[in-house]
């Protein structure tokens, strides 16, 4: 048995995926928190590339990249597969993981604007909030892929606490129950989860780590 | 035998490039259809209603969007050469550096081409960095993907032809022979291969396109209607 060991920070959504897919596959790992504002040599080594987190490093090789390294732990473990075995369903699958990474980053911009700028990039949030509700979700699916929650549903994860969290630290609204109720259930079905439910982050914690970043932010942003 | 394939795209863009390629990696005969993205099609928003992009595969009626999701169904749907490699970390590092190329590389190669003055000093130190790592990672294969071109080469398909053609247009160095030896010449024998080289667009269109962008410089923003 190769040693599996994740390098991660606590509370980043990239490394809660990678969590989760390895705890889904019932995968024995050692987590290795990283200090982002002091990064250590193990990170340096193992993604030079990037040097962020989260970093996976099986056997010694090292995989960067959180979507790739959910990649990897599919094809490695193969039991409880977290991707459709029908390649069009996969292809499916691949996309909306593909959109959740390319417009993640407009609700890390809600929280990282003021003013003007974080009104336009709150109405931008929306509209992929309105994407995901009205293409990627419906029909008799409990989750994003079928009944049984996969890669796709642990890459949209921020959806959950983290939005919530976000809302609260910047007095904006994005996901209001009656605009988006496929999102709304499919986030009570995540939840729900047996695996999720024992790993998710503490929110208090997370809503006091954000509020701080924020009021540092809001504090150099108006210097 | 009753396998319909169709491909909504638009010649001159890399990412439908890179899915013709991987076709003709297969041997998928395939029929296409040219898109004109200054006027969308109704099959186009029909088949794309998210982003409204080309490339689109259409297997059987059934659509397929984003070139690199395109190109994983290609590789499981048909048998033929393999464009992602057999072991799970072999093809982790193949699609890590697929992404590396799509999320940092085309956007920062064609800000280094197409800016001036002190923007373009910075925009090309930065895409220096970025192409000596890929030039790291080729080490002394000849492709990425090691004897024959794989993933990875073909996602790189802009660096490899693309940014010569802008070049050649807007006097840019960004990709040179002195900068990137290793790097110059995978692109070389990359435009080279018998497969790859059927599928890219004629080089004068290339430069023809890209001499009219630069008297619009309004449509010079990293913007790509192609995904």
């Amino acid at each position: 048995m190769e040693e599996v060991k994740l390098i991660g920070t606590w509370p980043s959504p990239f490394s809660y995926r990678v969590i989760w897919a390895l705890k889904l596959k019932g995968v024995k790992y050692e987590y290795v928190e990283e200090d982002l504002s002091n990064k250590s040599e193990m990170l340096l080594k193992y993604n030079p590339v990037h040097k962020k987190i989260p970093v996976l490093v099986h056997g010694g090789r090292a995989i960067a990249e959180s979507t790739v390294i959910l990649e990897y732990i599919e094809e490695t473990w193969p039991n409880n597969p977290l991707l459709p075995i029908d390649p069009f369903e996969k292809a499916r699958a691949r996309f909306w993981i593909k959109f959740a990474e390319d417009k993640g980053s407009t609700f890390g911009t809600v929280n990282r604007t003021v003013g003007e700028e974080q009104v336009k990039a709150t109405k931008e949030a929306k509209e992929v909030l309105r994407l995901i509700e009205e293409h990627a979700l419906g029909g008799k699916n409990k989750f994003f892929c079928g009944n049984k929650i996969g890669l796709t549903d642990l890459v949209f994860g921020w959806l959950t606490d983290w939005l919530q969290v976000f809302e609260e630290v910047n007095g904006v609204k994005l996901l209001d129950h009656n605009s988006f109720p496929k999102i709304q259930a499919w986030i009570e079905n995540f939840k729900e989860d047996a695996v999720i439910k024992e790993n998710r982050p503490n929110c208090d914690e997370m809503l006091l780590y954000f509020k701080q970043k924020r009021e540092k932010f809001i504090a150099s942003a108006t210097q | 035998m009753g396998e319909e394939v169709k491909l909504i795209g638009a010649r001159g863009s890399p990412f439908n490039c890179r899915v013709e390629i991987a076709l003709k990696l297969k041997g998928v005969e395939y029929e296409f259809i040219e898109e004109d993205l200054a006027n969308k099609s109704p099959l186009l928003l029909k088949y794309n209603p998210v982003h409204k992009k080309i490339p689109v595969l259409l297997h059987n009626g059934k659509p397929i969007a984003e070139s690199l999701v395109i190109l994983e169904y290609v590789d499981q749907t048909w048998e033929g050469a393999s464009i992602l490699p057999q072991h799970p970390y072999e093809r982790a590092m193949a699609r890590f550096w697929a992404k590396f190329i799509d999320d940092k590389c085309m956007s920062a190669l064609w800000n280094a081409c197409w800016s001036k003055g002190k923007e373009q000093e910075k925009a090309i130190e930065e895409a220096n960095e970025l192409l000596k790592l890929l030039e790291n990672e080729l080490k002394d294969k000849k492709f990425f993907g090691g004897d024959n071109i794989g993933l990875v080469d073909i996602v790189a398909d802009f660096i490899a032809y693309w940014v010569g053609a802008i070049q050649e247009v807007t006097g840019a160095e960004v990709l040179t022979k002195e900068k990137f030896p290793k790097l110059f010449e995978w692109a070389r024998e990359f435009i080279n291969c018998s497969i790859v080289k059927e599928k890219l667009p004629p080089r004068d269109h290339l430069t023809g396109f890209f001499r009219i962008k630069l008297e619009a410089p309004d449509t010079l923003k990293y913007n790509p209607q192609v995904r």
